[in-house]
């Protein structure tokens, strides 16, 4: 036992020192192999493949040619006329640039004053029937997006439910029209990302320290003093991670839009796949793709930069 | 909330001293009651006090006995479900925190971790709308009252608990309260931190004149730092006096058990008259004892007796005859174990005058001498 226990360091310690560093490497890169190569397959791949489109010819009927152009990046702002081949500003894209961001903020915004209260709701109950609740929030993800998009469609359209009850009330005479209007987008939108905005939030106002709370409001601080001054601040990473959970998918938002929307409201998804459907113009396509990308990621840096101030702030 | 300001204006340090004999807290018949029906909890029941202008009040119990229920109701977190709360003889039961002059200084301190500790401390008075310069001379004020001047920029996890602390105090100092609530402030600190704050927080009321009202479960704690204190028990007040009155006239066996040690003994009256009386003990003898005032003494009584009032003598030389079971060497005295005749325990504590003294063999016979006043009935 003495023997083996003084021999083995001699022997057996310079190898020792590395290997087990050189092991954990190994467990590493093993561990994140099936992530690297879904990656790789499913996400890298593609969105070469959309980039190298974006700098191809449109083909006549749909796919692309392989020849050099800039020409689906060129359409995404700009349009040539037929005749003298002036350019103008592509009016409709920008229309649905603006419609998106627009309607996305009107829904991160609206998400935000739905989410906090039912968030602040939750985490004030008592620690074993937060996760009933918790659990009520997610039941709508229990079924389908496209059904229950086409559940709003019910209560808001010109026989729908809403207005078929005002009208029975006698309160309209005529049915409001709110399908296919910028309000039927954000209603719906509202709906789906809601449950996105909550959980986040819930995370960080659960962790908050109420007793912080019961201090501000004995420094003679108001209840919306200790909202500002105390709450918000310190739940304001949950507030952003949910603030981008909502805003991103919004942005890049498909089924909502086309089925509330109609044909007339359309969003950046819509336009995308509209490019790659009848419109024919996959490089266009593709070059909005990126340009939706290119969009999330500036809100990402945004919000990178918001909770790096917020660790240095506090 | 400026109107609060402008009808309450709080005394500043300068005219503590005027203030004096200021009325300070009355409470009145308060009880609280938590949950209802089956579940419901009696926090406080019927609790009468006064709290004087300008003194250091404890609250003295142990864990449960409602002491820091108190204090949320003076400080407004809680509403009480019967009774009446004065300041300054104005009604307060009713007003939310941010509209009462007291400030609270919280067990786990409370400090906004997202501000300096400037901003901590400035926090009140910018909530009150002072003027942002009164703001700062008011901060540099308190920094300096509590000798923290070189961190008023760090943020409150880089100070330590100590400091984290002297901060609390700060704030809640800041906005010159009528009262300053304290929920066992000194318990996360260790030993000798606590003595330190312990000092820090008389000089401090002497200094600012203000109402401190501290809960506390530390006995010795409330011994030292209190002008009056009240010994809470089951969401009742068992007795209001100063240290020195309820050390050595406890009215109650819990009492008189719950502060400093005590030796209890059963006695049966031969004769009371108003405050004394005289009883013969179980054990034999017969000794004088006091008697809390407004309770006639009569039949068979308990009495209690503080360790260091009794003193060895020779056997047959005291009042009362004892065995000497075991003795306890604590370095400034010696803890002496007796058995009395009716198989009672009693300890003497007596200090070790001279260093190479011999102290009595366990076993050996003793004699026991109680010192005049010493004893004292209790109301069970």
């Amino acid at each position: 036992m003495a023997t083996t226990e003084l021999d083995r360091p001699k022997t057996a310690s310079p190898p020792e020192a590395r290997d087990p560093e050189r092991e954990a490497t190994r467990r590493r890169w093993l561990l994140n192999l099936p992530a690297i190569v879904w990656l790789s397959l499913f996400a890298s791949g593609p969105l070469l493949v959309v980039i190298l489109y974006s700098f191809l010819e449109a083909g006549s009927y749909g796919g692309v040619e392989w020849a050099f152009s800039t020409e689906g990046w060129f359409n995404v702002l700009l349009t040539r006329d037929i005749f003298d081949d002036t350019l103008q500003i592509q009016d409709a894209h920008l229309t649905i640039f603006w419609r998106s961001v627009r309607l996305s903020l009107l829904t991160t915004l609206l998400c935000l004053a739905l989410g906090f209260p039912t968030a602040y709701f939750i985490a004030t109950r008592a620690p074993q029937n937060r996760n009933l609740w918790l659990f009520l929030i997610t039941i709508p993800f229990w079924t389908n997006l496209l059904i229950r998009t086409f559940a709003i469609l019910e209560w808001i359209r010109a026989q729908g439910v809403v207005n078929s009850g005002l009208m029975g009330l006698g309160i309209v005479e005529e049915p409001i029209q709110m399908l296919y209007t910028d309000f039927a987008l954000t209603l719906g939108m509202t709906y789906v990302y809601l449950p996105l905005m909550v959980l986040p939030l819930y995370a960080s106002i659960e962790k908050l320290d109420f007793r912080l709370v019961e201090a501000a409001y004995d420094l003679y601080a108001t209840r919306l003093q200790v909202l500002r001054r105390i709450i918000l601040p310190l739940v304001s990473p949950g507030l952003v991670a949910g603030s981008i959970l909502v805003f991103i998918p919004s942005l890049g938002a498909y089924v909502t839009p086309r089925v509330l929307g109609g044909g007339k409201n359309m969003m950046l998804g819509n336009l995308i796949e509209l490019q790659f459907g009848q419109g024919r113009n996959w490089p266009l396509g593709a070059a909005l793709s990126l340009t939706l990308l290119a969009l999330v990621m500036v809100a990402l840096l945004v919000y990178v930069r918001a909770i790096q101030k917020g660790a240095s702030d506090g | 909330m400026q109107k609060h300001a402008s009808e309450h204006p709080v005394s500043r340090p300068q005219d503590a001293a005027t203030a004096q004999g200021e009325r300070g807290i009355e409470i009145r018949s308060v009880t609280k009651v938590f949950g209802t029906g089956q579940a419901a909890f009696r926090a406080l029941d019927a609790v009468s006090l006064e709290i004087r202008g300008n003194e250091f009040f404890t609250l003295l119990g142990p864990s449960g006995c409602g002491k820091t229920t108190l204090l949320r109701l003076i400080a407004g977190f809680e509403q009480p479900t019967g009774g009446e709360i004065l300041l300054g003889g104005e009604a307060i039961g009713h007003l939310p925190p941010n509209q009462r002059p007291v400030n609270t200084v919280f067990q786990s301190y409370a400090l906004f971790p997202h501000m300096t500790v400037a901003q901590n401390i400035g926090f009140g008075l910018e909530m009150l709308k002072r003027p942002k310069a009164e703001v700062q001379e008011t901060v540099r004020e308190m920094l300096a009252l509590v000798r923290m001047e070189h961190l008023a920029k760090r943020r409150t996890d880089q100070i330590s608990g100590g400091q984290q602390q002297r901060v609390a105090l700060a704030r809640a100092l800041a906005p010159h309260p009528k009262v300053l609530l304290l929920d066992e402030p000194l318990s996360a600190l260790d030993y000798k931190l606590r003595k330190e704050m312990q000092s820090e927080l008389k000089r401090l009321q002497h200094e600012t004149g203000i109402t401190f009202v501290f809960v506390t479960h530390d006995q010795e704690e409330a011994l030292t730092m209190s002008d009056r204190l009240a010994v809470m028990s089951e969401g009742r007040i068992l007795q209001v006096g100063s240290p020195r009155e309820i050390y050595h006239h406890p009215r109650e066996r819990f009492v008189a058990d719950f502060i400093g040690d005590t030796n209890f003994l059963t006695a049966d009256v031969l004769s009371a008259q108003g405050p004394s009386a005289r009883l013969r003990l179980t054990c034999g003898g017969e000794v004088a004892a006091s008697v809390p005032s407004g309770v006639t003494a009569q039949g068979r009584v308990t009495a209690a007796i503080r360790p260091e009032h009794v003193r060895l003598t020779a056997p047959g030389d005291g009042d009362l005859d004892a065995t000497l079971e075991t003795l306890t060497f604590f370095g400034t005295d010696t803890l002496y174990h007796c058995r009395l005749a009716d198989g009672i325990a009693l300890t003497a504590r007596v200090q070790n005058a001279e260093p190479d003294g011999q102290p009595t063999a366990p076993g050996t016979p003793i004699g026991l001498r109680l010192a005049p006043g010493a004893v004292q009935v209790l109301t069970d």
